[in-house]
């Protein structure tokens, strides 16, 4: 089944451009580490997710690219086709001239409604090349304009238009000193609306990102497309092609339906954060040996510390022991800083996967009461190696990872509000103090929910 | 892309728009080596085939043939556009362009815009409309003027008022000159005041200049020059009061200096939105994010560097020089000290090689001595674009919304009150048709009332002590 990506704005067409690179290079790879049987197999799965076969001779990424201005849109095309390796098709794109100056309301009520029809005659047509469509996969940041307020809309068109379909969001949360100085009014606006049409929005914060670049890439000046490449490399760790425990001998063909089943039982719980391990300089991964057991303990560890990566882990944060009375929100009981799941998932690629013991993620004691074990955690493995990294392990949490940073833009948003600065910006395009107090009302609610696990 | 359209009135407006127009040339040469007509072109100038004499239809794309600027340049003396038609720029301009007349307004503003406002009106539609015409899309409209005089000031505001009525979807950014300490107009107080009300109505952003602070600036590149280190040359084209290198002028006359910086100015100010980079910041942004309310859009604005130096590689530590300056006071284009007073937003744009890691790190290190308003502890707007300016490896323009712009604001009510009092000089702006004496009043309490908001802002840094609390969740 296939995947049709939707890259929105300049940071979803920078961010896509990279995932595309990522997964291309990694196919190509000849570190696969396993059969030659093994490796066509993958080959072909992933061709058919993201890929279509035209009568050009490299592969045509399945994407539409969507931004109203003209700039970035150019630049990803172009660079996508020097490449030599895979390209966009020509026509599966949209740009207007002006941009949305970083307002949602632009974006939304503006752009949206204009613009609705030829885009989606774009993603009809990309979604008609496929054999069978699994899902879309939009990728935007919340901060500026067009990613966050029209793709907010542009969700919202999709989950009319396609009932059926999968719909997951990967949403970019900016820094938090500021890119854009309403960064916390589009990011609250975008919330909200996503959390009606979507699936699951699957975040990466940028401040994290900037970390791993700094810390364990060992990159001194880093620039954005440093940060791209790492988040396309974590993405890619979910999407290229895995065996589930259903899928039996061949790769599971339903990787957004197996996702969505397996990590958002219920539509009230959708934040799905992400953790990759290990991570590092390409140049240092010839000299690094890492052991299962080590990397799944470094993971279950961030797991439940709310690690953002592997340096710096607090292990002092245990899970309450099972059998001593379950600890209401209101309990002094309830470990300060334990972070409750609801359902995990571990991705393993690479050398000797079939052997490793996951027993440490099944622990009831990590989740929330409503699943069974059984339900609550999933893992999906491959023996064919990821993107040069000999093992690799990969977290999707749907648990309380979000809860204070989520706390945090809702709260700055609320402050401003407050004050009523910038909202003459938004009720000139026709969003109103009312729609304000309904996304926040909506966020409160999430926040309420996530912090009574 | 969508386009800015640089109007440029009266004589000031004029010098500025002429530096402008050469130093765009000159930038868009030195990074567009194969005489190709592209994106970032076309965003200043049209592409004319002229070869068989005259005006040629526009070409869009392929080879550069005569490049013609997008703009109008109105004035109602002769001179200043009569250089400029006849100087090495002429063939940049065609007479469709230009709106001009003899007399001059006679420092008046009211000469300015009630009596040539109303006589050029349609003119002046038609020839924005022709204008307009060529241009795919229209973001924004730079209106570049002073404030001191008669036709800059006063046709200037008329022309502002009728860019809201005429195109109310389009951005109106003003590139203020303010009058110096030692104006010689006896009457640029009242000009400056009555247009003052206007750029409080109708203006989406004004950035205000002040000659001193260019003088000041000129002065200190001066100093650099002659008597600084021994040994370090300074690239002259990299001046940013230099016309050196550029594509046509090839005499400098006094003031070019100094309008060489708000020269440059607009061209930091546009080259996100011409040029490509990791974080676009287009004009329609600007707007949005530093103007929290709709009168307070004045943003004090400063360019780092001043000048490179020849024989440099830069080291980050000089790279860091450069964020630190942009907030110094000998750095901002109006006398005012942003660090010691309120800022209510602040966007930094950087062209070069610069990346998101030294932004966060000098906004890191910056931050703890700058004073934000309580609800935009955070407000910084960011952008990158990857092309430097000619003869830089980098630069960067900031541009804050600060109340330190409140004692230019200050000082401009007392001179206009000395006047006043007095009735000195009203005669001659009450004889023109439609000025009466509330114009007067209307224009002053204009400006009291921005004032006293910029003093509330000061009292309460902005906000409540205490956080607002947050809606509750029944559970």
């Amino acid at each position: 089944m296939s995947i049709v990506t939707v890259q929105l704005g300049q940071c979803g067409n920078q961010i896509g451009h990279e995932v595309f690179n990522a997964i291309c290079s990694d196919v190509r790879g000849t570190h696969g580490l396993c059969s030659k049987k093994e490796n066509e197999s993958y080959h072909d799965v992933c061709k058919e997710r993201f890929f279509s076969e035209e009568e050009s001779e490299v592969p045509v990424a399945r994407a539409v690219l969507v931004d109203m201005e003209p700039k970035v849109i150019s630049q990803t095309l172009s660079i996508a086709t020097r490449s030599g390796y895979w390209k966009y098709d020509d026509r599966s794109h949209f740009c207007q001239k002006q941009g949305s100056g970083n307002n949602w309301a632009n974006g939304y009520s503006v752009h949206g409604p204009r613009h609705k029809e030829v885009i989606m005659n774009l993603v009809q047509k990309e979604a008609e090349k496929c054999d069978r469509l699994s899902g879309f996969f939009t990728i935007m940041s919340m901060a500026g304009g067009t990613g966050s307020g029209l793709g907010a809309f542009v969700t919202q068109c999709l989950r009319d238009a396609f009932p059926a379909s999968f719909i997951l969001n990967h949403v970019i949360w900016p820094y938090s000193t500021g890119e854009v100085i309403v960064q916390n009014y589009n990011s609250v606006l975008t919330l909200s609306h996503l959390y009606q049409s979507s699936d699951a929005l699957l975040v990466h914060e940028n401040d994290v990102i900037h970390k791993i670049c700094a810390q364990l890439m060992n990159i001194k000046q880093i620039s954005f497309t440093d940060v791209n490449q790492v988040i396309a490399h974590q993405l890619g760790s979910i999407f290229q092609p895995t065996y589930t425990a259903e899928s039996g001998l061949h790769y599971s063909r339903n990787p957004l339906g197996d996702l969505m089943e397996t990590l958002v039982p219920h539509p009230e719980f959708k934040m799905l954060g992400l953790r990759n391990i290990p991570q590092m300089p390409e140049n240092s991964l010839a000299y690094s040996i890492f052991s299962w057991p080590g990397l799944i303990k470094h993971l279950r560890q961030m797991l439940i510390a709310n690690a953002k990566m592997e340096e710096g882990i607090d292990w002092q944060v245990r899970p309450p022991r099972l059998g001593s009375s379950i600890p209401s929100s209101h309990s002094t009981n309830k470990l300060p800083h334990f972070n409750t799941s609801i359902a995990n998932l571990v991705i393993l690629r690479g050398k000797d996967t079939h052997s490793v013991d996951l027993g440490s993620f099944r622990d009831p004691s990590l989740y929330t009461s409503w699943l069974s074990p059984q339900d609550a955690f999933k893992a999906w493995k491959t023996p064919r190696a990821f993107n040069k990294y000999e093992k690799s392990a990969t977290l999707v949490s749907n648990s309380q990872f979000l809860l204070k940073p989520l706390d945090n833009v809702v709260g700055k948003a609320w402050n401003m509000f407050a004050s009523k600065a910038y909202i003459h910006q938004y009720t000139k395009f026709g969003i109103e103090e009312e729609d304000f107090l309904d996304s926040f009302t909506a966020l409160e609610q999430v926040i309420s929910s996530y912090t009574i696990l | 892309s969508c386009l800015s359209l640089p109007l440029a009135v009266g004589q000031c407006g004029n010098q500025v728009g002429c530096r402008f127009w050469d130093l765009a040339l000159r930038e868009h040469a030195a990074v567009n080596k194969k005489g190709i007509y592209d994106e970032a072109l076309s965003s200043f100038f049209r592409n004319v085939d002229t070869r068989s004499g005259g005006d040629g239809p526009d070409i869009y794309k392929g080879k550069i043939y005569s490049l013609k600027a997008r703009a109008l340049l109105i004035d109602m003396e002769e001179g200043v556009v009569n250089e400029i038609l006849q100087g090495p720029l002429r063939d940049v301009f065609d007479s469709k362009q230009l709106i001009t007349d003899v007399s001059g307004s006679g420092n008046n503003w009211a000469v300015g815009h009630k009596l040539y406002g109303y006589q050029y009106r349609e003119n002046i539609v038609e020839k924005l409309r022709k204008t307009a015409e060529h241009c795919d899309c229209l973001q924004c409209f730079f209106i570049i003027h002073s404030m001191g005089g008669g036709t800059g000031s006063g046709l200037g505001t008329f022309v502002l008022n009728l860019l809201e009525d005429e195109f109310p979807e389009v951005y109106r950014f003003v590139t203020s000159v303010y009058p110096s300490g030692e104006d010689d107009v006896i009457t640029s107080p009242y000009n400056s005041v009555l247009a003052m009300k206007e750029l409080n109505e109708h203006a989406d952003c004004v950035l205000p200049i002040e000659n001193e602070s260019l003088f000041d600036i000129v002065n200190k590149i001066h100093q650099m020059i002659n008597f600084g280190k021994l040994g370090s040359t300074v690239k002259q084209n990299s001046l940013v009061t230099s016309s050196a290198g550029s594509a046509k002028t090839v005499q400098e006359k006094p003031f070019d200096a100094m309008n060489n910086i708000v020269a440059n100015l607009l061209l930091n100010l546009t080259s996100s939105a011409r040029f490509e980079g990791s974080l676009n910041m287009d004009l329609n942004e600007i707007s949005m994010n530093l103007v929290p309310f709709p009168r307070l859009h004045y943003l004090v604005s400063s360019l780092t560097p001043l000048y490179t130096l020849a024989d440099v590689n830069v080291p980050s530590r000089r790279l860091d020089q450069m964020f630190s300056d942009a907030f110094s006071r000998d750095h901002q284009l109006i006398q005012a000290d942003p660090k010691h007073s309120l800022y209510l937003a602040c966007a930094l744009l950087v062209r070069g090689n610069v990346q998101v890691s030294d932004l966060r790190r000098n906004i890191e290190r910056l931050k703890p001595s700058l004073h934000f308003v309580s609800w935009n502890q955070e407000g910084w707007k960011t952008g990158l674009c990857s092309v430097p300016p000619v003869g830089h490896s980098h630069s960067l323009l900031a541009l804050a919304n600060n109340t330190c712009v409140k004692p230019t604001f200050i000082e401009l009510k007392d001179k206009f009150m000395k006047l006043y009092k007095k009735k000195a000089h009203l005669h001659h702006y009450l004889h023109i048709d439609g000025m009466e004496q509330s114009c007067f009043s209307e224009a002053i309490s204009s400006l009291s009332d921005l004032i006293e908001e910029y003093n509330e802002l000061d009292a309460t840094k902005g906000g409540p002590r205490i956080d607002p609390s947050r809606l509750q969740i029944a559970v």
